[in-house]
């Protein structure tokens, strides 16, 4: 007895791979884990039991990886996930695409069956490394426990720096409960990443040329004014050389938009003047976004009388699908407090100022109201209601194109949406990771009926830490945006777009003892909103919304940025 | 057009994974890539033949490169002064009437004959993709039983003297 005894001792107080990895993480100073046990994780649940770092059980690990997502997004930090092998790891695989795709840091623990049966095809054995190659910015299998320090160290750097991204270390199940024989190796190498953050000053000074030279200059910031945190220089920036400033979906919040040089969102349901800026500008400068198609339209007719200058971390995007003249690699706050200290005599563009005020003025976003609840009237509502000073999280199709038109974002870092990959389900989990992030803060997760019920589960997690998240569902009855497609490409054969059959969303956020509010009108949005915005609690708004209305400005597949329809007349 | 790209990497698992996902991911069409080991313990070389339809194409392909992590150096080379090699080898059958005819053809291309069966022998061959392809051309009424190649590998040559012609390669 004494000597069974004395073994376990012994044994708990050698060094595991799960101590290992615990250690890590408090030495990379991860306040919140957002993860979900099973059998190849039980070494690492062994000791997260002890450990003081806070642990969010969602009920999808999908919830998961999108609430770390929202997390990232606001904190600034990597994300932290845990998922077991096979079906837990693929289940996150949708939250590591999208992470890859907007440029969000992820540090994504895998379990991994025991390395002895790593090909066997064993119990929920997943090729998770070789699953997660495409869309990762790095991936890892433990193969040595001495190595963990030092992989955990590499993942955080990488996921965190350059252009930020997901990093995945799949963890083999007999790894996290052996021991190490030799010593455990801390230092980083990684000699093929060296990402350039200092851009070169002499790209720097031709870009400021062509600024002063400039007759119809614009800027493009994108999401990368975030990452760089270098929304105040932006505003420094286009404030010295009398520059307009249009944004990306992205990078909405990066440039305050009741600032008098913001024209608005551009793209495919930007504003007129942000799109013909961009059509008809003589100086594009991109700040920190990727020319994606939602933005551009068709290449040919994008920017074609503009000389381009792009400034990005990441060389790959520059000249990816628009051709660049004027490069500059580097961290987009470096490039603009070099753009200051260059500090050119501004432009001369007395004319296109001119013009730009008159589209600005002349054809705002516009709806009409009606008796019917309209979707635009309740993100103008939210908006007023917030002093537009909530974080906003929003799911993917209309109603986040409605949150992006009508919510003026003035701050940074208070706009949580999946841009790229367009990912539904991704918002009301994404807001738990938002409110983590930032628990003071005013939360408003604006959603679809049919997004919502992606993910319906993690309310569970909202009433569990009593998150005083605002869920605020635009409820048309239908998947909108493809509705909205269906009426205009489709010849209004509605396929599979309308929901027939939906739950009583308020009795469903009561079962989890979340009060809920249904709203018809908007007399019943004032009074409800003017009741529930400032409590501690969470709440669930089912808005119900004119299902007919559709977003608009809109740039048709195929057509060029200065096409659109849908313009106030 | 047809570009030789060649780069070195770490050696960590799932590396080769890494590049050829790229490729196919990115929609890059690749002819041929070899991989071994170099001078340097930890680091292998990567030599890719790519057909691209611009230099837009190709450059953006060696970005892409550049950004793997385990990537440690990427040139498109195909306009430097390079030598650059291919190896087959090719089982062919070989008759008594024809054994001379097929012989008298490996001699100027100085191929050799590695293995020599009753009814067939194995040619190897090393050299630039285009006297490769001679080679095969010329044997092929012989009828080519198996052939195997390795792809391309590459350097650039010690001496770089812009403005010439692209240099001859002995052997």
């Amino acid at each position: 007895m004494e000597a069974a005894l004395k073994e376990t001792k012994a044994n708990t107080s050698e060094v595991t791979g799960a101590d290992l990895l615990i250690s890590a993480l408090e030495k990379e100073n991860v306040e919140v884990i957002f993860g979900y046990p099973g059998g190849a994780v039980l070494p690492i649940y062994d000791k997260l039991y002890d450990s003081k770092i806070l642990h969010v059980l969602p009920r999808h690990e999908q919830g998961g990886i999108h609430a770390a997502e929202g997390y990232a997004r606001i904190s600034g930090k990597p994300g932290v996930v845990i998922a077991t092998s096979g079906p837990g790891a693929t289940n996150i695989i949708t939250g590591i695409a999208d992470a890859m795709m907007d440029s969000l840091p992820l540090v994504v623990f895998t379990g991994q069956v025991a390395t002895g049966v790593i090909g066997t095809d064993a119990f929920q054995e997943a090729d998770i490394l070789g699953i997660t190659t495409p869309i990762t910015k790095y991936n890892y299998q433990i193969r040595d426990i001495k190595d963990i320090p030092r992989i955990i160290k590499e993942a955080f750097y990488i996921a965190t720096s350059g252009r930020p991204g997901p990093v995945v270390i799949d963890f083999p199940k007999d790894l996290a409960a052996g021991v190490s024989a030799e010593p455990v190796e801390e230092e980083i190498y990684l000699p093929g990443y060296q990402p350039t953050t200092e851009p070169n000053f002499l790209q720097v000074r031709k870009l400021s040329e062509a600024v002063s030279r400039a007759k119809r200059p614009v800027i493009l910031a994108g999401a990368g004014i975030l990452h760089a945190k270098a929304s105040s220089v932006l505003k420094e920036f286009a404030e010295q050389q009398n520059l307009h400033v249009v944004h990306t979906l992205l990078g909405l919040g990066g440039f305050p938009a009741n600032h008098e040089l913001f024209l608005g969102m551009a793209g495919m349901h930007g504003c007129y003047a942000a799109n013909m800026a961009l059509y008809n500008c003589d100086l594009l400068i991109n700040i920190g976004a990727r020319f994606d198609d939602r933005l551009t339209g068709n290449l040919k007719h994008f920017a074609p009388k503009a000389t381009v200058a792009h400034i990005d971390i990441d060389p790959a995007e520059i000249g990816k699908n628009v051709p660049t003249q004027i490069p500059v690699v580097g961290d987009a706050g470096e490039a603009l407090r070099q753009l200051l200290r260059v500090g050119a005599s501004p432009p001369q563009q007395e004319e296109w100022k001119e013009t730009l005020a008159a589209w600005k003025k002349d054809f705002p976003y516009h709806y009409e109201n009606s008796e019917v609840l309209k979707p635009q009237k309740v993100m103008e509502l939210l908006y007023e209601k917030t002093a537009g000073e909530a974080i906003v999280v929003t799911d993917v199709g209309q109603h986040q194109m409605w949150a992006a038109q009508y919510y003026q974002l003035q701050q940074a870092d208070r706009w949580v949406t999946s841009g790229g990959l367009g990912t539904m389900g991704f918002g009301l989990p994404a807001s738990i990771g938002a409110q983590l992030a930032d628990p003071t803060a005013c939360v408003v997760a604006v959603l679809g009926d049919g997004g919502f019920q992606m993910s319906t589960q993690e309310l569970a997690v909202i009433a569990e830490f009593k998150l005083p998240i605002k869920i605020a569902i635009l409820n048309n009855k239908a998947l909108g945006m493809v509705r909205q497609w269906q009426e205009i490409f489709y010849k209004e054969r509605y396929s599979h777009s309308k929901n027939p059959v939906q739950p009583s969303f308020v009795k469903l956020a009561e079962a989890y003892g979340i009060r809920g509010f249904e709203i018809n009108s908007e007399a019943e949005a004032h009074l409800v909103l003017n009741e529930v915005l400032h409590d501690k609690e969470p709440v669930l708004l089912d808005f119900r919304v004119d299902g007919a209305e559709n977003v608009y400005p809109m740039i048709a597949p195929g057509k060029g940025i200065h096409e659109m329809v849908g313009v106030k007349k | 057009m047809k570009r030789i790209i060649t780069m070195t990497v770490l050696n960590r698992p799932g590396v080769l994974n890494r590049i050829t996902n790229l490729f196919s991911k990115r929609n890059y069409n690749i002819e041929s890539i070899s991989v071994g080991l170099t001078e340097q313990e930890g680091v292998s070389r990567i030599t890719c033949v790519v057909h691209v339809e611009n230099d837009g194409m190709v450059e953006q392909i060696t970005k892409q490169l550049n950004k793997q992590i385990d990537v440690l150096k990427v040139a498109d080379i195909s306009d430097q002064a390079i030598v650059a090699r291919e190896l087959i080898l090719m089982k062919v059958p070989v008759l008594p009437h024809n054994r001379a005819e097929i012989y008298s053809i490996i001699e100027p291309f100085r191929a050799s004959v590695i293995d020599v069966s009753k009814d067939s022998i194995i040619i190897q061959l090393t050299g630039e993709t285009e006297k490769i392809e001679a080679f095969i051309d010329l044997i092929k009424p012989y009828g080519i039983r198996e052939l195997a190649r390795t792809g391309t590998t590459a350097f650039p040559r010690g001496n770089q003297r812009t403005g010439q012609q692209k240099s001859f390669s002995f052997v």
